[in-house]
């Protein structure tokens, strides 16, 4: 029997006795930004007029946080210690958390692409949609999206064969393709459904699928394990059933059919799936 | 008319025998001269090191399979970008950077000319574009031969003097600078899926082996009085046990000798040596043959070599030498580009990581510096890392950090694989090398076996106005328990020089520069109608492009430095 679970190591709950860095969304029009100093590392030990200065780039242009944030708080020494929160929807800002290693990001809305990519600690709680590539090639530290998030969610950077290695991504809604690309270890949970190829080239880690997955999951995983509680629309032929079992999964038993995979690559990946 | 006087350093400058004197350097124009006019401008150089502009004589800074390296590496720039500057351009990448990126590195590093060591003949143009792209350093590329059809054609024919007209028209149409032999035959029959292991395995089909094909270079490369001699990677690289085949090959060349002495004292430069020094029979009972390398070296007066420095870091490995690279691919299982040029080479690309955790990459590392330590004259052996092969250019500093400090390397050795101190010979070796030695080894040396020890690598009256100057004092600091301020010094220079225009201050690139190709015009204007015949009937029958298209045409050699060898032919 295996056991499986979304315990998750932090509270989930935002800790009031943080210092509070809050950024709301000012009214303008933008076409992506990269937001890549938007983290409790970067804002650490710095003053809010410093925080405002924070570089922010619209293509290759440079400007700074408070041309497109009202910022407001204050910041601490420690990163551990402050929480930022983002007022309002920002589906058009990138690669916000990315780095982190400390900490905790609330985002009242939908974020855009690379949400906590590279993150090694700290913890970050988006209330809508997030954009592709989120949590790409974590280390470490807690990422939970309640909506759904695009594709690559913990994959790895393009070209790169080294994909997720820690931390654990929790999506309420769906999730796109190629979760997990390339992942290690860490652990991905989507309570939806996801797309084509969860898990492809996996060589490591755990993948949770509570909905449906469209097809080819765990192509060429060489090693790693995946559950999918809903159905597989389209098998790739190299999976392997080895036999029945048992799976434990937040204190609800399944019934489930072991798999190996995928042979096609020489992979000892694991696959329970349920939705028989 | 413009002068600059680099005032009171300590020069290191061994064609000289200047070895940490107090000196000035006086430069007009692009010429060191005796001295300037009081108007001249003034680099204070008090308390530092000035040395010669550094030359790297392998590197593999431009062409197709670098450009396969960036193609395929996209994670290879990522967290190493860096932005536009004020004089600079933006750029990026580790372990294969960009152009500019390369041409702003090497210039911070104090280095004034970087050699491509493997020009593809059908892809010249390519190669003398991206050199074109890259700023600041003088660059040549050597011409890969040592799998040409014709060129096994001849040998096996005895055809010496077709060859030599051969050569001398191949340089020619590539813009190249010396005759480059990889894995000679080894590549072509990594066409049939094949490779020469020996110098006696027969190459498929053309019935030659790798022995005649050096033979019949290195005569040639005299016969036709070029500057350099022939630049050899040798058969059998990166395999335990390999160092029978490189002293083999040493053997071949041990009494023949250059064309003219005054001009350079080697008939071969062996190219990475790390790679071709490993003793055992598996990796499992790898260990170093660097003493063994060393010692045949150490008799042949005639023989250069550079070493090929591994650096423990994330590499890009690329090599013309084909059936290597599937080798490596399937023993780190990553990504591999693999390429066949028509006539001429093969090529592979392939990333990999030099693990300070892998019993192998840390003896790789020791026998790099063990050969440096054993050759006893640096003037014998050139410091590179085969870039990207065994390490980025970037861990130059590191290198010679090691170089220079017993300290560094032991305290090294302490955090590599616990194999590794009893496979090696390094923990023995207390040898260290000085500023007169890294000048030898970066400077003098290198230039003298590119057969331009009269105009580059020194800073004697008549040399070109290439000058470094580090920010260090010999003086007052010791390099032997100081490896961070030496890899300090050696990253970020205070001043370089580059044919007297001063590209870099402070560490920061303030100039864009005045970049010169140098390569080899061995055409003396007739040449043989039978040559002529058998490389178009090469067009006609099997080349994918006519002979039209196939010479570099002068625009791609802008603001070039031709040089004209005495041709008998």
């Amino acid at each position: 029997m295996c056991t499986f679970a979304t315990v998750l190591r932090s509270s989930q709950r935002w800790c009031c006795k943080m210092k509070k860095i809050s950024l709301k969304p000012k009214e303008k029009e933008y076409l992506f930004l990269d937001a890549d100093n938007i983290t409790p590392d970067n804002f650490a030990g710095k003053t809010l007029e410093e925080i405002r200065a924070t570089e922010i780039y619209e293509g290759n242009r440079t400007y700074a946080l408070v041309d497109y944030f009202d910022v407001t708080g204050e910041s601490d020494l420690d990163p551990s210690e402050i929480g930022i929160v983002i007022d309002g929807s920002v589906p058009k800002v990138k690669y916000i958390g990315m780095r982190m290693s400390a900490g905790k990001i609330l985002v009242k809305g939908s974020v855009g692409s690379y949400v906590g990519g590279w993150m090694s600690g700290g913890w970050i709680k988006v209330n809508g949609d997030a954009g592709v590539y989120a949590g790409i090639s974590m280390q470490g530290g807690e990422l939970i999206i309640d909506g759904n998030a695009g594709d690559y969610l913990g994959a790895n950077y393009r070209g790169d064969w080294r994909g997720m290695k820690g931390g654990k991504i929790v999506v309420g809604g769906n999730a796109g393709s190629d979760i997990g690309e390339f992942m290690l270890g860490g652990e991905i949970v989507v309570k939806g459904n996801v797309e084509l190829q969860a898990g492809i080239h996996a060589n490591g880690g755990k993948i949770i699928v509570e909905g449906d997955a469209e097809s080819r999951v765990g192509a060429q995983m060489t090693k790693g394990e995946i559950v999918v509680l809903g159905k597989i629309g389209y098998w790739l032929p190299g999976f392997i059933y080895q036999k029945d079992d048992q799976l434990e999964y937040d204190g609800t038993m399944y019934n489930v059919k072991v798999y190996q995979g995928d042979r096609g690559d020489g992979g000892k990946g694991v696959l329970y799936y349920a939705g028989a | 008319m413009s002068e600059i006087l680099v005032k009171n350093g300590y020069v290191y400058d061994p064609k000289n025998g200047v070895n940490g004197d107090v000196m000035d350097i006086a430069i007009r124009d692009d010429k060191i001269v005796d001295k300037v006019s009081a108007t001249a401008k003034v680099i204070d150089a008090s308390g530092k090191v000035v040395m010669a502009g550094g030359i790297d004589i392998h590197a593999h800074v431009a062409g197709p399979k670098i450009n396969s390296g960036r193609l395929m590496r996209p994670e290879d720039k990522l967290f190493h970008t860096s932005r536009r500057g004020k004089m600079t351009r933006s750029g990026g990448g580790f372990s294969v950077p960009s152009t500019f990126e390369t041409g702003y590195l090497y210039s911070k590093m104090g280095y004034t000319q970087v050699n491509e060591a493997a020009m593809p003949p059908l892809l010249a143009r390519h190669t003398h574009e991206e050199i074109l792209d890259t700023p600041l350093i003088d660059q040549s590329a050597y011409t890969l031969l040592g799998n040409n059809w014709l060129v096994m054609e001849y040998i096996k024919n005895g055809d010496q003097d077709k060859l030599n007209a051969f050569i001398a028209w191949m340089l020619n149409a590539t813009k190249g600078y010396c005759v480059k032999l990889v894995n000679p035959g080894g590549s072509e029959a990594w066409g049939w899926g094949l490779n020469c292991i020996q110098i006696t395995d027969s190459v498929p089909y053309f019935d030659v082996t790798p022995l005649d094909i050096i033979k019949g270079l290195a005569e040639a490369n005299e016969a036709l009085k070029l500057p350099t001699s022939i630049h050899l990677h040798c058969n059998n690289l990166g395999h335990p046990g390999n160092y029978t085949t490189t002293l083999d090959t040493i053997k071949l060349l041990e009494n023949v000798m250059p064309h003219n002495k005054e001009l350079r004292d080697q008939v071969i430069n062996f190219a990475h040596m790390q790679f071709h020094a490993y003793a055992g029979t598996t990796w499992k009972d790898f260990e170093s043959g660097a003493d063994k390398i060393a010692d045949s070296i150490n008799k042949n007066k005639n023989m250069t070599v550079d070493a090929g420095f591994v650096t423990l870091d994330e590499t890009t490995t690329m090599t013309a030498d084909g059936p290597l690279e599937y080798y490596l691919h399937n023993t780190n299982h990553l990504k591999w580009v693999n390429s066949d040029v028509e006539l001429e080479t093969a090529s592979g690309v392939v990333p990999y990581v030099y693990s300070p955790k892998i019993h192998v990459c840390g003896i790789q590392w020791a026998i790099g510096l063990e050969l440096a330590l054993m050759i006893d004259d640096p003037m014998q052996i050139f410091i590179t890392t085969d870039h990207p092969n065994a390490g980025p250019f970037r861990s130059y500093p590191k290198v010679i950090s090691w170089l220079m400090s017993n300290q560094a390397r032991l305290e090294r050795l302490e955090t590599l694989h616990k194999w590794v101190p009893d496979r090696v010979n390094i923990g023995g070796l207390s040898r260290v090398f000085d500023f007169y030695d890294i000048a030898k080894s970066t400077r003098a040396g290198p230039a003298r076996a590119l057969g331009l020890g009269d105009t580059k690598g020194h800073l004697g009256v008549g040399a070109d106005a290439d000058v470094a100057v580090l920010n260090y004092n010999p003086k007052t600091m010791d390099p032997t328990t100081d490896p961070i301020g030496i890899q300090k010094a050696f990253t970020n220079t205070a001043c370089t020089i580059k044919g007297g225009d001063i590209v870099v201050l402070d560490g920061e690139v303030v100039s864009k520069g005045n970049k010169r190709t140098i390569w080899v015009n061995a055409m003396n204007g007739t040449m043989d109608p039978q040559v002529m015949h058998d490389i178009e009937s090469k067009f006609l029958r099997f080349y994918s492009v006519t002979m039209n298209n196939y010479p570099v045409q002068d625009v791609y050699v802008r603001n070039s430095l031709e040089i004209k060898p005495e041709v008998v032919l």
